[in-house]
């Protein structure tokens, strides 16, 4: 059979800022079978998305395809005129790109915008084609299938938006269509529905698709062939079955291994046994955005009654969906958002709520380092005086002597002391988050408030990150809260675990604890949602997980009820939406918050 | 090491910084600011004639003593724009200046600040903004009489609530930003804030507004001193030398084009200097 899309040397070139050509795709070459799903892999800046899109004869503005061929469906792409292509992309290859939000218009209707390509290139009728929106509607299991097209993209959620987009691909029955990470914006529980819509609605029309993704876990579920990929060359061309199980390419075989990181050592036992007091208690905290009424309740609250304790030199980590309320939290600790309500004690002695008006030395014990690294180092400004500034502020070192501990802080976080002299935008997104982490060490803190740390980065540089992270524990016995929105990271580093939903507390426990049963309701719906690295996983899902999955996005439930309860397969109605939800100690150790109780939750009916 | 070896692999170095260099119409636009600029300061001693001193007929013709002709009294016109400079280009930067100094601090000051701070200075600067401004400054100048403080006192005045508004603006987003969080949770002040995080990060788009504000200021003089309420003769601006002139256009075209021609030359310098001005791409405004 001829394949339906043939791939030769492909070459692109980019022309950076200051004009300088570079090869970001090189020599790149393979086919596509009708029918097969081939996924291509790897980090961000290997080239992923330039070949995707060069299948539609198209590079993004800099580049410029440079040499190859590309055969697609027996034409040749390269060589076609402006017109020809144009009829390409919107009737014969569809292209699902990550962001649904920033792909519709946010001011018409949703199905006008899914049938625009089929009217544009005169495929089908408008009726047509409506229809034939409709039924992808219901292939694609959207809630109100008749309806939701009268929407407009601001009234669904992330998830829906996705498979909408989804829909918009298919409706001109596309001979090819390319997947560019269209989960990785949406969080564990949505993603898992929209993959599991996607596989049935790829398998039953025997679509050709390409799956461009960063997420080994995620491609192992759909891909029949990966494609390996790193700076711009392919490393390694198999079966999904063979890359998981007997890869050749060292590469790949670090990319198997960071997918699953191992779990660091939890912190030293002699530590958390201490009867001193921990190193940061949370009380009862309320807290959020907006007017604040009569009674100092903001408009808008976030977090609603979050108590946690984190012992000196140990992790907590927070994980919960984004929105509900992890970086709310740090903000709180840190008290650049005072809470409207609680306590937030440090070493026992009570903290003011706000920043302003805490002492310098409470100040400098609680440190808090931002997920983008990005916009966390002031661009204006050398690596060395980022650095040197905290400790001038809080020790009053200043000129040699600054110099020399800021080598020794670039040296902690394993960079070179040449760096002191380089600015932010000369860093990669590793090496600034070192220097995001170095900056807080120099604080010589007590406690360290990560917010997702790690989520902006690659897997190999994220195992590099957390490994310092453990390192630096050691050696300085910092505590760390560690929010992250992904499981696994957090389980690689953390001693103890909170999961947060909708700005409620739902379990709180040690890192073993999550590996037992029972489970709080939505910690396990989430534990269960995270992909598997191995083939088969989706397909193996329990059915009543994927409909808790599916029904719907987290609402901030009113007062002391259960914010979960729209989507908890367990709740017991009249009651969960009803009652404050009250706190259980179980016997594995952890608390959960729920109405139901331990041997409720342990049965297999409930389950 | 092997461990070493992965994050250096990984992590390629990035690039290493290259100093920019002006380009060539950023040098340009500095030799023309340059050059205005000494001509503002030594004008006055190297003007072959005496600002008032009548030299010849109203609109006389280009001679060798006068290489520009005569203005409508007779007054050699090469020595009136070469004074003039002084006036157009002085009052209006020193004007400008003023604004900024009032408007952009406060303006920053209302960002970092944010809360009730904020919202009073908005309000009193909308309140500012809202005074038909031209028309106060007329009544002002009229009644305290004209002179060079004055005038440059009124023209900062007027302009501030616009710079208020534009500095509080590019100051607000990049208040939003982490690094300026993580220097509030170290427990920075206010005035460390504005200084450090927040100015060096709306260089680049503030400049681009003093030069637009500084155009504006010397075409307001010259329309203050058209009205007779600015510069006092017989020294004058150059935007009075163009309208005081203008009924000889067709006899002495020179009295009136050349002091036009200075306006556009030194906007064109200031706008060709600050648009190239290296640093601009370092704006925290890009990420
Ligand atoms: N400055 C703000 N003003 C109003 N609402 C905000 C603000 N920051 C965050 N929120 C809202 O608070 C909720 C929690 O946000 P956040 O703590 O950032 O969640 P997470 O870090 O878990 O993703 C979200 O619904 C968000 O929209
Ligand atoms: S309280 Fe009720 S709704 Fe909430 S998790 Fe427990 S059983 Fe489910
Ligand atoms: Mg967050």
């Amino acid at each position: 059979m001829a394949p339906l899309v043939k791939v030769e040397g492909l070459r692109v070139t980019a022309r950076d800022e200051r004009g300088r050509n570079s090869v970001i795709v090189k020599d790149v070459s393979f086919e596509v079978q009708p029918g097969e799903v081939v996924a291509l892999i790897g980090e961000s800046g290997s080239g992923k998305t330039t070949i995707a899109l060069s299948l539609m004869g198209y590079a993004r503005s800099g580049a410029r395809i440079a040499g190859g061929s590309i055969t697609f469906d027996g034409r040749n792409v390269l060589g076609m005129r402006q017109r020809e292509l144009s009829s390409l992309r919107g009737r014969d290859i569809a292209y699902v790109p990550q962001s649904a939000a920033a792909s519709f218009n946010p001011a018409r209707p949703l199905l006008k915008q899914v049938i625009e390509s089929s009217q544009l290139h005169r495929v089908m009728s408008q009726a047509e084609a409506e229809a034939k929106a409709v039924s992808l509607f219901h292939e694609l299991v959207l809630p109100n299938p008749e309806r939701v097209g009268e929407r407009f993209p601001h009234q669904v959620s992330g998830g829906q938006l996705q498979r909408l987009l989804a829909a918009m691909a298919l409706v001109t029955d596309p001979k090819l269509v390319i997947f560019d990470e269209p989960t990785t914006a949406l969080d564990v529980t949505t993603q898992i529905e929209v993959l599991r819509v996607f596989k049935k609605a790829i398998k039953e029309r025997v679509t050709t698709a390409v799956y461009v993704s960063h997420d080994l876990a995620v491609v192992a579920q759909l891909a029949d062939r990966i494609i390996v990929l790193r700076d711009g060359a392919i490393r390694e061309v198999d079966t999904t079955a063979r890359i998981l199980t007997e890869p050749k390419n060292e590469y790949t075989k670090s990319l198997l291994a960071a997918a699953e990181p191992l779990e660091r050592t939890a912190t030293i036992n002699a530590l958390q046994a201490t009867s001193a007091p921990p190193v940061l208690e949370v009380k009862s905290v309320l807290a959020g955005y907006g007017a604040v009424d009569r009674e100092g309740i903001p408009a808008l609250p976030v977090l609603r009654d979050v108590s946690l304790t984190i012992k000196s030199g140990t992790t907590l980590g927070v994980i919960g969906e984004s929105g509900c309320g992890k970086s709310t939290l740090a903000r709180v600790i840190a008290g650049l958002l005072p809470a409207a309500r609680g306590e937030i004690m440090l070493n026992g002695v009570k903290l003011p709520l706000s920043a302003a008006e805490r002492t310098r030395d409470q100040l400098r014990r609680v440190q808090i380092v931002f997920q983008t690294a990005d916009t966390a180092l002031n661009p204006a400004r050398p690596i060395g005086r980022i650095l040197g500034r905290p400790l001038e502020f809080y020790h009053g070192i200043s000129g040699d002597k600054q110099r020399r501990r800021v080598a020794e802080l670039l040296d902690m976080v394993r960079l070179p002391a040449i760096m002191a002299d380089r600015y932010p935008n000369e860093l990669s997104g590793g090496q600034k988050q070192r220097v995001n982490l170095a900056r807080a060490l120099a604080a010589e803190p007590s406690l360290m408030l990560c917010d997702e740390v790690t989520s902006a980065l690659d897997t190999v540089v994220v195992a590099a990150i957390l490994d310092l992270l453990a390192e630096l524990q050691r050696e300085l016995g910092v505590a760390y809260l560690f929010i992250s929105h992904d499981l696994s990271t957090v389980k690689a580093v953390c001693d103890e675990v909170m999961i947060l939903y909708a700005g409620q507390m739902m379990e709180h426990g040690s890192r073993s604890a999550l590996r037992q049963r029972p489970l709080h309701p939505y910690s396990n719906l989430l534990i269960s949602s995270v992909p598997e690295l191995r083939q088969g996983w989706l397909d193996g899902i329990n059915e009543t997980v994927l409909k808790e999955a599916s029904a719907g996005v987290a609402r901030p439930a009113r007062g002391e009820t259960c914010s979960f309860f729209e989507r908890c397969s367990v709740r017991i109605p009249g009651c969960c939406d009803v009652e404050p939800t009250p706190f259980r100690q179980l016997s594995k150790g952890a608390r959960i918050r729920c109405q139901r109780t331990e041997e409720e939750l342990m049965q297999p009916t409930v389950r | 090491m092997s461990v070493d070896q992965t994050i250096t692999a990984v992590e390629a170095q990035a690039p290493p910084r290259h100093r920019v260099r002006l380009p060539l119409a950023g040098m340009i636009g500095a030799a023309i600011v340059a050059f205005w600029v000494v001509v503002a300061i030594i004008g006055p001693y190297i003007a072959p004639h005496d600002v008032g001193a009548l030299v010849d007929d109203g609109f006389g013709p280009l001679r060798w003593g006068q290489p520009l002709g005569s203005d409508y009294l007779g007054r050699d016109v090469l020595s009136r724009i070469l004074v003039g400079a002084r006036y157009s280009i002085g009052v209006a930067a020193a004007a400008t200046f003023l604004a900024i100094l009032m408007g952009g601090t406060l303006g920053m000051l209302a960002a970092v600040s944010r809360g009730l701070v904020d919202m009073m200075l908005s309000r009193f600067f909308d309140g500012l903004i809202s005074i038909p401004s031209k028309m106060s400054a007329l009544i002002v100048v009229a009644a305290l009489g004209s002179s060079i403080p004055v005038l440059i006192v009124t023209i900062a005045v007027i302009f501030t609530p616009g710079a208020f508004r534009i500095w509080r603006a590019l100051a607000v987003n990049v208040n939003a930003l982490d690094f300026v969080e993580v220097a509030r949770a170290r427990g920075e002040g206010t005035g460390y804030l504005i200084r450090e995080e927040i100015l060096p990060n709306i260089a680049g788009p503030v400049l681009t507004d003093f030069g637009l504000r500084f155009v504006f200021a010397v075409l307001l003089l010259s329309s203050l001193s058209f009205l007779g309420l600015g510069v006092q003769p017989p020294n004058a601006d150059w935007g009075s030398l163009v309208r005081e002139n203008m009924n000889g256009l067709a006899e002495a075209a020179a009295a009136v084009i050349v002091p036009a021609l200075a306006i556009a030359i030194l906007t064109i310098g200031v706008n060709l200097l600050i648009d190239n001005l290296p640093g601009r791409g370092s704006s925290a405004g890009e990420h």
